[in-house]
This record gives C-alpha cells, sequence and structure tokens, in this order.
C-alpha cells in the first residue's frame, strides 16, 4: 500500500490532499505509519517498527493498524 | 527495555469538515478519573469484577447534610423522607435513616424493607396508586402516613378504619397547574377543578381518619424552580382554607420531590453541571412560598421532601471497560463497553458524563458507544468525544446512583456487584454479582420437561 | 497616550448571518483611549475573523458551549497564562450562560467582564417578556404560553389570524390558521421544547436599537437602525442610523427597569398607532454595532471602560443617515495558516 505522491503530510500531522481539496489531521501513531508507508515499507515492516518504538501488544497494534489502512482506504488517500 | 518505548495510542485519522471544531490543542473534555474516594479504579474492578456500581458514602452524606442545610436554613420545621424507589439497597437506605431521614415508600415490598431497615412505623410516608387493602391495612396499625392516590383509595381505606375501629394517619395527593408540561394529574387529586377538596370534604366526615397532611409532586427532573414556588403556595391556600373550613390544622405540607440532579438531560444544550438549579434555589423557591403565604408563625405546617435523586445520583459511579473499538460502515469509531443499557438504565434519559482512567495525550475523537447486549436499542452514548480508547481500558461514568440499581434489568446477562466506600475509605460488597444461581432460583420445570 | 489592553472577543463568525465580534473589534480598533492586542476566541476552523491578522492579532479555539463550564475555564486560564487578558467580550447569546457563570472566577484572575447576572439574563428570555412589559410599562405584543393542542386551539379561537408562534430559544414562525399553527407548535416544541410561545401579529415598521447600560439603570448610549435591506435569514444587509425621540425613550426606560449591565440590542415594531411594542431583547451587542462606533457612539470602547470600573460619560449624539451596507469578501489563507489552527488550536 502506498500512499499517493502529491498528499503533502506536515510534521504537525496534517494532512492535504490537492486533487481532492480534503484536509486531514492524524495523531502521532498516525503519523509515523503515514511516515513509514511513505519510506515504501509494508505492512509487516510498519508493525515490526512500530512495536519497537511503542510500548504495546502485537495484537492491539496488528487490529490498530488494520483499522488504520482500512481508513486511509476509506479517505482515498492511497493509491496502489 | 519496555521503559524506553513511547507510550501507545491507537492511530487516528480525521478528516476536517466545515463546521467542525478543533480537538486539538484543548483541554480534554472529561479529565480523567483514576481514583473514588482513596480507591484506585483499577484495584476495584480488579478485586469486584466489571462492570461495578460504586457508591460513595462521603458524597451521600455531604450531599444530604447540604440539601437539609438548604432547607433548614430557610424553614424552621423540615423532614427529609428518603425515596426507596430511587435506590432501596438496604445498606443506602440505612444511611439515609441514620442521618435522620424517614423512609417514603410505593409498594407493600418498599414498605417491608423501610420497616426491616429499622424505621418506625409512624415515619414511613406510604405513596403511590397501588397499595392493597392488605398492606393499607398495616400501614393503618403501624401509624404510618397514608397518602391517599385515587377515591378507590379512599373507599377501601374507610372499610377498613370503620370495621377495625382504628384511627389512619392520612394525607390527600394534589396535583395542580404549575405552569409544567406534562402536568402530572395522574396521581393523585386535581386542585383546579375542585376534586381534592371534594375529597378533603369527604375526609373529614369520617371519624377514624385524621387528615393530617397535603402532598404534591409535580414532575420529575423539574428544572423550573418557579414552578415549586407555585406549588408550595397553591399547597398553603388549600391548606389555609381548610383551616378555615374545617377548623383542622394541617400538620405538614409534603412538596415531593423531582429536584434535577446534576445530570445531562438528552438534547439539552449545556451541561446539566452548570445549569440545573441547585438544591439552594429549590429551597429558596419552596422556603419563600410557604412563608410568605399567611400562616400563623405558630401554625406553620412541617416541611417534608422526598427528593431522591438530587440526594443520591452524584455518589453513585458505573466502572467499567472497554471490550472492543471497532469501526462503522460510515467510518465513525465506536465502543463496545461491557455494560449496556440493561445496568445503566438512565442511559436512556441522559448523556452521562464519562471519563478514562488514564491521562490520554491531547488526540480525541468523535464516537459511539455501545452496550455488550445483542440488541440494536443498547447505545450508552450516541456520540461522545473520548480519547482513541482501547480493548481492557477502563471508564467511570458518572452521576449513576439513582434509578439505576433500581431499575436495571437482568436481561440478557447478570447485574453486576455493588460496592460501598465507606467513609473511611473502605470498600464492601453491598450487592452480590448476580449468579446463573440467583436467577434459576426462581424458576421451576414441570416433570414432562425434566428429562432427555 | 492611549491605555495598552489585552482584550479576547469571541464571535468571529462574519458571515452571511454574522456574529457580532467582528464589529467589536473594528469599534475597540478606532478606539482613541485604548491600544488593543486582540485575541480572537473561536469555536470553528472557519470563522473568517481567524484569519484577518489586521484586526485580530492572534486567535485561539474554545470549546463549544455544550462541552461544560470546567472545559471553558480550563481553556480560558490556558490562553491568559500566555497573553495576560485585560478583558474578554463574549458576543454568542449561547455561550453567555457559561461566561456568566465563569466572571467571578475570571475577575480573580485578572480578566475582566462586564454581564448580565444569571437572573437579568434569564429574565430577558421571550417567555418572561408580558412580565417585564408590566413591570417597565413598555408596550409588549400580547403573548401566551402553548403546551398542549388544546392551548393552540384556544388561542386560534381567541385571536385573529395571522399570529407567529415561536420557539422557547429561537425561530419564528408566522401562522394563518389553527392547521398551520398545530403544525408549528409541533415543531417548535421539538426544536426547542416547552412551553412554545404564541406572540400577535403587530404590523408596521421594525427598528432596531443597539445600547449600552451601566447596570444601574442608566442608559450610556443608544443608537437606532432601520433596515433598509433584510437577507432572505432575515439579517440586515444594509441599514441606516435614525433618531426617533419615543424610540430612545422607550429604550431607556427598558434599560432603566432591567438595570441592564453591557450591551444589548432591542428590536422594536411601530404600531399603526404610532407606539412602539417591543418584540425581543438580545442581551449582546448585535452585529450592527460598528454603525453606532460610525454615527459618535463607541458602545464597545464603553464596555471595556466599564468592564475596567473607570468612569464613563453617556453619549447621547449621534450622527443620523448614516448607512452601513455589509460585503461579501474572498480572504485568502495559505494552508499553513490553516493547519495552525487545526493542528495547534491557534493561530
Amino acid at each position: 500500500m502506498k500512499i499517493k505522491q502529491n498528499i503533502a503530510i506536515s510534521e504537525s500531522g496534517f494532512l492535504f490532499d490537492p486533487a481532492t481539496g480534503h484536509s486531514f489531521t492524524t495523531n502521532p501513531s498516525g503519523l509515523r505509519i503515514m511516515q513509514l508507508l511513505r519510506e515504501g515499507k509494508n505492512k509487516s515492516t510498519i508493525l515490526e517498527q512500530l512495536a519497537q518504538e511503542f510500548d504495546t501488544e502485537h495484537d492491539t497494534l496488528e487490529r490498530d493498524v488494520n483499522d488504520y489502512l482500512n481508513m486511509l482506504n476509506y479517505f482515498k488517500l492511497t493509491q496502489s | 527495555m519496555a521503559t524506553s518505548k513511547k507510550p501507545y495510542e491507537r492511530p487516528v485519522i480525521q478528516r476536517l469538515n466545515a463546521g467542525v471544531t478543533g480537538k486539538f490543542g484543548q483541554p480534554s473534555v472529561t479529565a480523567s478519573v483514576s481514583n473514588i474516594d482513596g480507591n484506585s479504579v483499577d484495584a476495584l474492578i480488579q478485586q469486584f469484577g466489571s462492570p461495578l456500581f460504586v457508591i460513595s458514602e462521603n458524597t451521600l452524606t455531604k450531599t444530604y447534610r447540604d440539601a437539609e442545610r438548604a432547607f433548614t436554613n430557610r424553614y424552621p420545621k423540615v423532614q427529609l423522607a428518603w425515596s426507596y424507589k430511587t435506590n432501596y439497597l438496604d445498606a443506602v437506605c440505612r444511611i439515609y435513616h441514620r442521618l435522620g431521614a424517614w423512609a417514603e415508600v410505593v409498594s407493600g415490598f418498599e414498605y417491608e424493607k423501610a420497616l426491616a431497615n429499622g424505621v418506625e412505623g409512624s415515619k414511613i410516608i406510604f405513596n403511590g396508586p397501588g397499595k392493597s387493602a392488605a398492606e393499607l391495612e398495616k400501614a393503618i396499625h403501624n401509624q404510618s402516613l397514608i397518602h391517599i392516590d385515587h377515591a378507590d383509595e379512599f373507599y377501601v381505606l374507610r372499610e377498613l378504619v370503620q370495621q377495625n375501629g382504628q384511627s389512619a394517619r392520612v394525607a390527600i395527593r394534589v396535583n395542580m397547574d404549575c405552569g409544567i408540561y406534562p402536568q402530572w394529574d395522574r396521581f393523585g387529586f386535581n386542585l383546579e377543578n375542585g376534586e381534592a377538596f371534594n375529597m378533603i370534604e369527604q375526609i373529614c366526615s369520617v371519624d377514624e381518619m385524621h387528615l393530617e397532611g397535603l402532598h404534591c409532586h409535580i414532575g420529575t427532573f423539574v428544572l423550573s424552580t418557579q414552578s415549586y414556588s407555585i406549588a408550595a403556595a397553591k399547597m398553603s391556600q388549600l391548606a389555609l382554607q381548610i383551616k378555615k373550613q374545617f377548623s383542622i390544622t394541617i400538620k405538614y405540607l409534603d412538596l415531593g420531590g423531582g429536584f434535577a440532579s446534576k445530570n445531562t438531560l438528552k438534547g439539552s444544550f449545556l451541561q446539566g453541571q452548570d445549569a440545573n438549579p441547585s438544591i439552594d434555589k429549590y429551597a429558596e423557591a419552596i422556603c419563600s412560598a410557604i412563608l410568605k403565604s399567611g400562616f400563623n408563625e405558630n401554625e406553620l405546617p412541617l416541611l417534608i421532601l422526598e427528593s431522591g435523586r438530587a440526594l443520591i445520583d452524584e455518589s453513585g459511579y458505573l466502572l467499567g471497560s472497554v471490550l472492543s473499538h471497532k469501526r462503522l460502515g460510515d467510518g465513525r469509531s465506536a465502543l463496545i463497553l461491557d455494560f449496556g443499557v440493561n445496568v445503566l438504565f438512565t442511559a436512556f434519559w441522559y448523556d452521562h458524563k464519562i471519563s478514562t482512567t488514564q491521562v490520554h495525550g491531547q488526540w480525541q475523537e468523535d464516537m459511539v458507544l455501545y452496550g455488550p447486549l445483542c440488541m440494536n436499542i443498547d447505545v450508552v452514548r450516541e456520540h461522545i468525544t473520548l480519547p482513541p480508547l482501547n480493548k481492557g481500558d477502563k471508564v467511570v461514568v458518572h452521576n449513576t446512583g439513582a434509578y439505576n440499581m433500581t431499575q436495571w434489568m437482568q436481561f440478557i446477562s447478570m447485574r453486576p456487584a455493588v460496592v460501598l466506600i465507606d467513609r473511611n475509605e473502605k470498600p464492601h460488597t453491598i450487592r452480590l454479582r448476580e449468579t446463573t444461581a440467583t436467577i434459576q432460583a426462581q424458576e421451576k420445570i414441570p416433570n414432562h420437561l425434566t428429562h432427555g | 497616550m492611549k491605555i495598552k489592553l489585552v482584550i479576547g472577543v469571541t464571535a468571529l463568525n462574519a458571515i452571511d448571518s454574522p456574529g457580532p465580534g467582528i464589529a467589536v473589534i473594528r469599534s475597540l480598533r478606532d478606539s482613541k483611549k485604548f491600544d488593543v492586542r486582540i485575541i480572537g476566541l473561536a469555536y470553528e476552523f472557519l470563522e473568517p475573523g481567524i484569519f484577518m491578522h489586521d484586526l485580530v492579532d492572534k486567535s485561539y479555539q474554545i470549546p463549544l458551549p455544550g462541552t461544560g463550564m470546567e472545559a471553558l475555564w480550563q481553556r480560558i486560564t490556558q490562553i491568559h497564562e500566555r497573553e495576560s487578558i485585560d478583558v474578554l467580550i463574549p458576543n454568542f447569546d449561547a455561550e453567555l450562560f457559561n461566561f456568566i457563570q465563569l466572571a467571578d472566577r475570571f475577575k480573580a484572575i485578572g480578566i475582566q467582564t462586564f454581564l448580565p447576572t444569571a437572573s437579568q439574563f434569564e429574565n430577558r428570555h421571550k417567555t418572561n417578556l408580558p412580565q417585564l412589559g408590566k413591570i417597565s410599562g413598555i408596550a409588549v405584543p400580547e403573548t401566551r404560553s402553548l403546551n398542549t393542542l388544546k392551548d393552540v386551539r384556544n388561542v386560534s379561537k381567541d385571536w385573529t389570524f395571522p399570529f407567529f408562534i415561536k420557539g422557547r430559544y429561537y425561530d419564528a414562525i408566522r401562522v394563518f390558521s389553527e392547521e398551520q399553527a398545530n403544525a408549528a407548535f409541533h415543531k417548535l416544541a421539538a426544536a426547542w421544547g416547552y412551553p412554545v410561545i404564541a406572540q400577535k401579529n403587530v404590523s408596521g415598521e421594525e427598528v432596531n436599537v443597539t445600547a449600552i447600560g451601566d447596570g444601574k439603570g442608566n442608559t450610556l448610549g443608544a443608537v437606532a437602525m432601520k433596515k433598509m435591506y433584510v437577507t432572505d435569514k432575515g439579517k440586515a444587509w444594509s441599514g441606516i442610523s435614525i433618531a426617533d425621540e419615543d424610540l430612545l425613550l422607550q429604550s431607556k426606560k427598558l434599560i432603566q427597569a432591567l438595570r441592564w449591565p453591557g450591551g444589548l440590542e432591542l428590536e422594536w415594531i411601530k404600531d399603526a398607532n404610532g407606539n412602539y411594542q417591543l418584540l425581543e431583547i438580545n442581551p449582546r451587542f448585535p452585529a450592527w454595532v460598528y454603525l453606532a462606533t460610525g454615527c459618535g457612539q463607541n458602545h464597545p470602547e464603553q464596555l471595556v471602560s466599564l468592564a475596567l470600573e473607570q468612569p464613563v460619560e453617556a453619549i447621547e449624539a449621534y450622527e443620523t443617515g448614516k448607512l452601513f451596507v455589509r460585503f461579501s469578501f474572498d480572504l485568502l489563507v495559505n494552508i499553513e495558516d490553516f493547519e495552525k489552527i487545526t493542528t495547534k488550536g491557534e493561530l
């Protein structure tokens, strides 16, 4: 999964999609997922990375990351 | 190792829509509450299970004292009576009785409870439209205050006192127009159409019936203190009229209850905590109206109040746990909690204040809170803004002391335990968590269904 | 030497149905007495005032009124720690309840306000107008409270159509038949609760007054305005200052009876006999208050002086025949500014 190229992501967690005019905000863990996606990481790498950085359990992380990626699709922020 | 990791918060992304207000840079809507009267929420849940009702004896006592003071500072003769239907757990009732409250009951069951809690018969007020002849007989015998609700009850009562030759202490419940809607004219006798006065006349014609008081109860969660002024003034006028016409001195006026607690009614624009009248405002409205109505100073009636909700709501908490975070079809977030409307019955009326137990970051999201029942009606909050909670996180529902521990339903699952935290901050179970055996004890299986 | 002050102002929604914030700020910027730094307090991201950097020095988001008093208190104290606000001027009806309740606590940390008391705020509600009319000797259109369909039937029998059915807090529907009255009753009861209000229709000329009271019964300023053009939302798009001695006299009488502290807007109608009847009292400055400033009465400046407990002279005179004409203006906003207000809650 990839984030659309033209989407601007700022350090504050603000996202702007110039193609649609929609803007979004995301929290720090969400921003980290965005950055990893930008770096071209796949889901399992993202999960590994987050597990190293954040204090939580694997199942929780897996469920939440799945939900987050679904929301990115829902908001049409991704491209194949 | 784990200590070097950052604290985790569920990742959330939200689209910014026009008209949406920011969730960032603002103080959390609900400060976290991790402790109730010196007991950590986590420890309480660990010891007594989740969900769990908790009652604070400290808050209960303080609220009672404040209410009592609000009235006694303004009026010389005041008596509070604990409204059993609001919360009739024996431990709770006993606290109120020790604080000096009489008992106000509306059924034979509640009447039995009051007696068992050591209340003298003469300090039990017997209200309600559904008293049986046997219950009335007991109340007559115990010299309880019987508040007649309808004409048929009067006839039963008259027959009983005339048969037994024993006198009864009675009052009538009066309903009237106090400028609020709906007008509760289904209880008692109407004042404006003369029904109340006719009933009084009938009572006065029975030697064995002693008309001691007048009772009204104008509504529930009444936010207009002005309506209480009107009710108190009309009741006083009626008492003075009775004095003039029948030379009977009314000993007490029972203004009932109906005072709002700090909960927020569904559809309210402002928070109940901020906007609902304080007990002092109700007291001022009632006391000044009676004092201004023209009673001789030595004939001022005793003022009885039967407040329930305003006395206990704030001392009750419901603790619970998140079972799951869920994504709805339209992208909204939802949480499934381990308690639903079967336990938190008042979720039907209020937008309950709900706190988290841990300190979260500044991110908050809009969500729906569901209970665990497999029923579409099981919605605890249709809309709330909370931090991104996850499975296992604990929540605290505030202001749950009134009507939940009496109106809760044994539906689909068992009712939780109730714990009282005493004034020394020690927790006591005052009602056990129900088990399958609790429910099955009441069931019988006919012979033809007992075997394979 | 002008006195330097930091002033917090709400209602930056200068949209087609505008809040008064921007008009209040322009008045304060025109002040010869004060040199103001304006802190804009906004509920929504897109309130235009947030992006009007020549009028608003800094904006912060504040929690919606329904979030409760405590959340507002926390946010204002947080902002106060950084900005040292001297005076706070709330301008929305819906937020006033919370600000009034917090006024003493604000004062204790050095933030001054000049607001009505909770009971003054309550007494000017339209359900209380008849009572107010009786006390002050002001004419008020005949009004009844409606709680049931029976009440609607009675009022339909007693009065001639058309008359108004009004919601407890907002909205008014003119009805021409009992059926319409029933429908309006249900609609407004569902939206705003009971009682619903029936008010007799008074035909005539509507005029508005913006005024300020000192809280002791004195009117410190009052300017009357006749709407010249009204939008489809019923808001004045242009208006002109007028002078009518009787109108100003009636307004002063009302302010005397209310002992109103601070700004207010009075909506009057001049009936066929030439008498003024009071339709509504709005408990804050109107969005057109800058017209008063332009006519020689700077009510927001007076309000700041009152809040600071400085002596304030009453102003009687003002220029008549001055018009205001509203216009739409597309402010250009960089995405970085939008990002700041949405992610940091300030700009």
